[in-house]
Parts: C-alpha cells; sequence; structure tokens
C-alpha cells in the first residue's frame, strides 16, 4: 500500500476515523475555495439545474401518490434508531446467517484493512480483472486504486460509474455520479476511450447506452471476480441486497465464480420484514420511480447457481465513531437515496466535487466530517444556508441541518488556540448578555453610517470579513438611532 | 391584549423602521405594546455558527429581558424559530435545566407576526392599503421549521390596493442562511442571483417577506444590480393605511400594473 502513516490517528470522540491517505473522503481544498471554482463554469451550472430540477420532479410526484408516505418515514427512521442501538448484536448474528449459508465474513477495522483483505481474495482467485457493482463503499475506500496498484484491472459496470471511469473523473452524485456531464460530454468521452467503439457513435441516449452495453457485455462474460456494495444486509437470514436499474448488478452477482461484497456496518437491518419499509422509500425517493427494476438478493452461496464463493467485508472506516455522537450518529440512518442533494440548493449550484469525498451534498456535509474526524472536513458543516429542504425529503426523517448545526459547533470547541472569528463571536455575545453593553455596540455599529456621507448605502469596498457582502450586496446605513432608543424616547419606560 | 414586542438583533439595530411597523400594526388592531428595553437577541447567529456555549448568555438575557410577558412578537420567523427550536437545547446541553425550562415557558408564549395575526388574534384583514405590485418570498425558516404556510398570503390578499403576484421557484432559499452568506459568500451570491431572477421575472415593485435579515440580502442584491424593485418587510405593508403610508413612500404606484 502506498498509503502514508499519519503521525496521530484521526478521532473523533477518542474513537478512530477513517484513516488518512487512503479513500475518497477529504478534498484537497476548502469547500468556498472548491466551489469559487465550480461556480464559473456555466456548463457545470446549466447540467446540474437541468438535473436536479428533472429528479426533483420526478421524486415529488411518485411520493405524492403515497399517502401513507409520513408513516412510512417514520417507521424507516424508528426501524434504523433501534438497529444502531443494538449494532453490534445485528451484526454478529449476520455474520453467523452469512457464515451458516457458506459464506466468509471478514472484519475491517478500516480502509487500508478493507482494501488489503479484498485484494488479498481477488489475488487468490489467479484472476487478472474484477467487475464491480456501483458501490459507495467501495469509493469510499478508493478499492480501485487499491487493486490496481496490485496490478488488477477493475471495470466499473455502472453507466454513469463507467463514465466517471473512462474520463479519469471523479463521482459527483451518490445515485448519478456523472450528474455533472451532459450527453455531448459523455460521447466524447465514450469516442475517446472505448476500444473499437463505432466513430460515427452520436450524443443520442440509446446509442450512447448500446456503446456501453457492447463494451460492458464482453467483461460480464469473462469475468471470475465480482465486487459489490449492499443496499441492505439481513441479520436473520444473512441475505445481502442490492437495488438497481440497469441489471449490470445482476450480471455481477450472478456470473462471476466469486463474489465479494464490501458493505459498511449501518447498512445491516435486523429482519427481512423491514425491507418491506426500505424497498418502498428508497426508489421513491432516488430515481423518482415506484420501483427499481432490479432487486438482488442473496445468501451466502448455492451449489450449482451463481457464485461458488462468497465474501462479506464489514466496513468500520469511522461508523463506530459516528455512533457514539448522540446527535450525530443519525448520520448512519442514510439510505444512500440522494434525494437531499437534488433538492440542495448549495449542491445544485457548487455541484458535487466542492465537497471533496465521495460523499455529497448535505448528507456528505454530515458523514464525510464525522467519518474522518469534524477537523479534517471542518468547512464541510458549513457548506449549508440551513434551509431545510433535506430534511423535508429525507426518507429516513435525519434532521442534517440540526446535525450541520452541531457539528459547527464540535469544530469551534476543538480549536486549541483562539481564532479572529471566536475572539468576535465571544466579545459579542458578552455584549448580547449584557443590556447595558449591547447599547454601546449598537451605537458603535451605528457610527457606520458616518461611511456611507449620506448615502443610503455603505461603500462597496469594506474589509474582511464585511468584504464578503459587500462585493455582491449593498449594506443600508444604519440609522441614527435603534428601534428601542426611538421606543424609549417616545414611550419612556 | 398586552404585547412584548421582540425586535430581534438585526431589525433593533439596522431595520429599525420594520419593529416600528409592527408596533404601529398591533397598535392600530386595539393592543397594548410594550418594548422591554434590555432585549438584545435570540442567540440564533453563534448557534448556527458553532457558538453554542456562548449562546447561553444571550438566551439567559432573552428570557429575563421578557419574564412574565403575556405574549411575546417577533417579525422573524427565523428567530421565532430558533426560540423555538434551539433556545432550550442550548441551555440544557450547557447543563442550565433551569434556563431551558423557563426558555421552552416563554417560546410557548413566542409568535411570528403572521401566526400571531392569524392563529392568536384571527384576523385577515388588517385594514392595511398598500397600492402596489408585490411578491412574497417564503423565507425558509418560516416555511420549514415554523410552518406559517399561507398566512402571509391571506393577509396579503386581504390587504387593499395590493396586487399579489406569485414568484416563482419560490420555495428556493435565497441564499443568506446567516453566516453562510460571507463564509461561502460566491454560492450564497449564486443562490442570490437565481432569487433575483425570479423576483425580477414577476415585475414586482416591492418583494417582500417575513424575515427582516433575508430581505436585507435580496434587497442588498436588487439594490447593488439598481433594479427598481425593492424589498420591503411584511410588516410595513400590513401597518400602511391610507392615512399612514410606511416607510416614507408615494402611496401612488410607481409603475402601473
Amino acid at each position: 500500500m502506498t498509503a502514508t502513516v499519519p503521525p496521530k490517528a484521526p478521532t473523533f470522540l477518542g474513537l478512530p476515523t477513517a484513516p488518512r491517505g487512503v479513500g475518497h473522503l477529504r478534498g484537497d481544498q476548502s469547500f468556498p475555495d472548491a466551489a469559487r471554482g465550480a461556480l464559473r463554469d456555466g456548463q457545470l451550472r446549466a447540467n446540474l439545474g437541468h438535473a436536479t430540477s428533472t429528479i426533483r420532479g420526478k421524486r415529488a410526484r411518485v411520493v405524492a401518490e403515497v399517502p401513507d408516505w409520513e408513516q412510512l418515514r417514520a417507521a424507516g427512521k424508528a426501524l434504523k434508531a433501534a438497529t444502531m442501538a443494538r449494532l453490534d448484536e445485528h451484526l454478529e448474528e449476520l455474520e453467523r446467517q452469512v457464515t451458516a449459508r457458506g459464506g466468509v465474513v471478514h472484519w475491517a477495522r478500516d480502509a487500508n484493512e478493507a482494501n488489503e483483505i479484498v485484494t488479498r481474495l481477488v489475488l487468490a482467485t489467479g484472476a487478472p480483472e474484477v467487475v464491480k457493482v456501483k458501490s459507495m463503499a467501495t469509493q469510499e475506500i478508493g478499492l480501485n486504486e487499491a487493486l490496481e496498484a496490485a496490478g488488477l484491472d477493475v471495470f466499473e459496470t455502472d453507466l454513469a460509474e463507467l463514465i466517471v471511469q473512462l474520463g479519469e473523473d471523479k463521482p459527483s452524485h451518490i445515485l448519478v455520479p456523472a450528474i455533472h456531464k451532459n450527453r455531448a460530454e459523455i460521447r466524447e468521452i465514450f469516442a475517446r476511450t472505448i476500444p473499437g467503439v463505432d466513430p460515427g457513435l452520436t450524443d443520442d441516449p440509446r446509442r450512447l447506452a448500446m456503446a456501453a452495453r457492447q463494451h460492458l457485455r464482453e467483461r460480464f462474460l469473462r469475468a471470475r471476480v465480482a465486487v459489490s456494495g449492499a443496499n441492505f444486509g439481513v441479520a436473520e437470514t444473512g441475505t445481502l441486497t442490492v437495488v438497481e436499474s440497469e441489471g449490470n448488478g445482476r450480471m455481477c452477482l450472478t456470473l462471476p465464480e466469486t463474489l465479494i461484497t464490501v458493505m459498511g456496518i449501518e447498512k445491516v437491518v435486523p429482519t427481512w420484514r423491514d425491507l418491506e419499509v426500505f424497498l418502498q422509500l428508497l426508489p421513491r425517493s432516488s430515481t423518482g420511480e415506484r420501483m427499481n427494476p432490479y432487486t438482488s438478493t442473496w445468501a451466502g452461496v448455492t451449489p450449482g447457481d451463481g457464485p461458488q464463493e462468497f465474501h462479506l467485508v464489514l466496513l468500520d472506516n469511522g461508523r463506530t465513531a459516528v455512533l457514539a455522537d448522540e446527535v450525530g450518529r443519525e448520520a448512519l440512518h442514510c439510505i444512500r437515496c440522494s434525494a437531499c442533494l437534488n433538492v440542495c440548493p448549495v449542491y445544485e449550484r457548487a455541484g458535487g466535487h466542492s465537497y471533496g469525498s465521495v460523499y455529497p451534498g448535505p448528507i456528505g456535509a454530515i458523514l464525510s466530517p464525522q467519518l474522518t474526524g469534524v477537523e479534517d472536513n471542518a468547512s464541510l458543516p458549513y457548506a449549508s444556508s440551513l434551509c431545510g429542504a433535506c430534511f423535508e425529503v429525507c426518507p429516513v426523517a435525519i434532521d442534517i441541518p440540526s446535525i450541520l448545526v452541531h457539528l459547527r459547533a464540535e469544530h469551534v470547541e476543538a480549536q486549541q488556540k483562539p481564532t479572529a472569528e471566536g475572539v468576535a463571536f465571544k466579545a459579542l455575545a458578552r455584549a448580547m448578555s449584557h443590556p447595558r453593553l449591547w447599547h454601546l455596540a449598537q451605537r458603535a455599529a451605528g457610527l457606520g453610517r458616518l461611511l456611507s456621507r449620506g448615502r443610503p448605502t455603505l461603500p462597496n469596498v469594506l474589509p474582511p470579513p464585511v468584504s464578503g457582502w459587500t462585493r455582491s450586496r449593498d449594506l443600508p446605513t444604519p440609522p441614527r438611532k435603534t428601534f428601542v432608543e426611538q421606543w424609549t424616547e417616545e414611550h419612556g419606560r | 391584549m398586552k404585547v412584548a414586542l421582540f425586535a430581534t438583533c438585526l431589525v433593533d439595530t439596522v431595520q429599525p423602521q420594520v419593529a416600528m411597523a409592527t408596533a404601529r400594526l398591533l397598535q392600530r388592531l386595539g393592543h397594548e405594546v410594550v418594548v422591554p428595553r434590555d432585549q438584545a437577541c435570540c442567540g440564533q447567529m453563534h448557534v448556527n455558527t458553532g457558538y453554542r456555549r456562548e449562546a447561553v448568555g444571550i438566551v439567559a438575557n432573552h428570557v429575563r429581558a421578557f419574564a412574565g410577558a403575556e405574549a411575546i412578537v417577533a417579525p422573524s420567523g427565523s428567530c421565532v424559530a430558533s426560540i423555538h427550536h434551539q433556545q432550550a437545547d442550548v441551555a440544557r446541553r450547557a447543563g442550565d435545566e433551569e434556563l431551558a425550562r423557563a426558555a421552552e415557558e416563554l417560546a410557548g408564549r413566542t409568535y411570528e407576526l403572521s401566526q400571531f395575526l392569524v392563529d392568536v388574534l384571527g384576523v385577515t384583514d388588517v385594514g392595511a392599503y398598500y397600492p402596489h405590485r408585490v411578491t412574497y418570498h417564503p423565507t425558509c425558516h418560516s416555511l420549514r421549521l415554523l410552518e406559517v404556510g399561507d398566512r402571509p398570503y391571506q393577509l396579503l390578499r386581504a390587504v387593499r390596493g395590493l396586487e399579489l403576484v406569485e414568484l416563482p421557484g419560490a420555495e428556493q432559499c435565497c441564499g443568506f442562511g446567516g453566516t453562510f452568506a460571507v463564509k461561502n459568500a460566491d454560492t450564497s451570491t449564486a443562490m442570490l442571483t437565481d432569487k433575483m431572477a425570479n423576483v425580477l421575472s414577476t415585475h414586482a415593485e416591492v418583494c417582500t417577506a417575513g424575515d427582516a435579515s433575508c430581505l436585507l440580502h435580496i434587497g442588498g442584491g436588487l439594490s447593488r444590480l439598481r433594479a427598481g424593485t425593492r424589498t420591503v418587510h411584511l410588516a410595513e405593508i400590513l401597518a400602511s393605511t391610507e392615512e399612514a403610508v410606511t416607510p416614507d413612500q408615494q402611496t401612488a404606484p410607481s409603475v402601473p400594473a
């Protein structure tokens, strides 16, 4: 492995978090810096605006036709909360059931361990390549890079994931990793990278899909090893579940001899019946469909049918640390539908890459900083106007705005040395706690009117941090007297 | 009824005309208005920026300033939402159960203006006159945290002379978000750009809302564009009558509808 060993392992609430130097949970830039670049990309803004508003509309229509949607949401939330409260027991039950049905369970503390386990398992089969089902967990740990470093070829088989891989790009959305690309851009990537592609390829969606299908079909048929993630793992039956739209997952889960599934430990559900709730919530929230085209379930191995060797890698990578936070642990309830991304006004404009993590958008802004430790992703909890649209659509009712606010406080409280902002906020808090000081502070603010020299607005050029406001917005000249002063003069006390 | 007016720190300091309009409106409806002199802030800006420990003193001051009030009204959905959903949590987390209970008790008697008018006073026609073309932006915290619903629309529809035009994409955030507007100024401005485009597409003379903070942001952007559309708080519209128009403005529409 090429991972550099950090001088001090990151922790959150004293528990180990996702290690540095491996995987895709941290960006190179802070959110405001990355967003500044993305916001200048007019094509990106257009692509995202079009795609998110389309999927928002689809979701709203299919959710509105379910009369008991709120009850379903409440059930989803309650099931997740109950599962997390006894996560250890459910995971051990899952291990027992998978083992009893001929599978092998591996426990991976973090990304490095998970990558080592999967690489070792693939190398042991002697296969030179693996086909992959779209999976957030393997994106999170950087499995493709690890397998490639071991000399293996890795083929993503989900259409959007394939576009990202062929374009040497990064995913920018949980459900639609290539949402930032339009058809013309996809045609260009395919024409450049798919061997033997029809030179007359156009940007017609059907032609593009057929080109990808032909490219992938060959790989499915010769694949000996597949790697997948899991949407759910049922403890009582040892059943793993993948839901998808394209059928590529079904190919990967049934054709190869060996199947390796990497599953985050929070994906366990206690009973088969629990799927009733989640399989209703997920497709409507995610793709805006009543039902997803393919739902694959399997337990262990079945002689003569499907893969004859099955490995389940249970991944922590910071999840236990998230679970330890009483407020933040709700982030583990996420079923990766991406409805919150599609309604988020910040995501729609800044795009997924600005978040620097494979988990973008509102859920990413609460999940990534907890998986890595808040200080490694300190700008993400602030990447929200707290408008609350995410909470409104979340199928398991995760109160994302409250967790964002909580993580902001965790960041502030983690500072060892005083910051300029901290000093200012402390001084302001003192003033706002003592009326006499507050009236003095208001009088000082009112003196700002002198800068206006009689004009109705303050000058456009003011020093930071006010410049952040005045670069694009006028500030009205402060009044001579506050309301309370005016009122007290008129009415006495 | 004796109503204690919580101006909010922002309105008190930079937009006093909004609190004055709220007071005049409530007086016109026959209620006694008191303005506790020791009021400052609800603490929301501190809490939402990560300074929840520092906010405890602010919450304590707020609870002291309004202790004993029969009903408290504020011309801000966001501040009232913070009083309802954050103050007690902040106190409780700091281990001050007594303050938490006092804050909860006070929150039960604290109302956003449109909720107070429609739900408590039971009025939708407040006798206002405002001969302008107006569009309404439902601010996020009024919409999603307080769920004021169509109350502001009911109030606006009853205003004589007012032509209410629908705002496209009304429920999208304007991009203010408190310190977000400065910490993520570029993204905030991108959101504002789209909000302004929608506001301007209505050809309204005035964009109104129940939060002075969001209006400061939208209005600041419109002013920078030298756009003809201004922002006016809902309270100012409801306080306007044939006899007394607030703020200082012509009663005749500047643009024929």
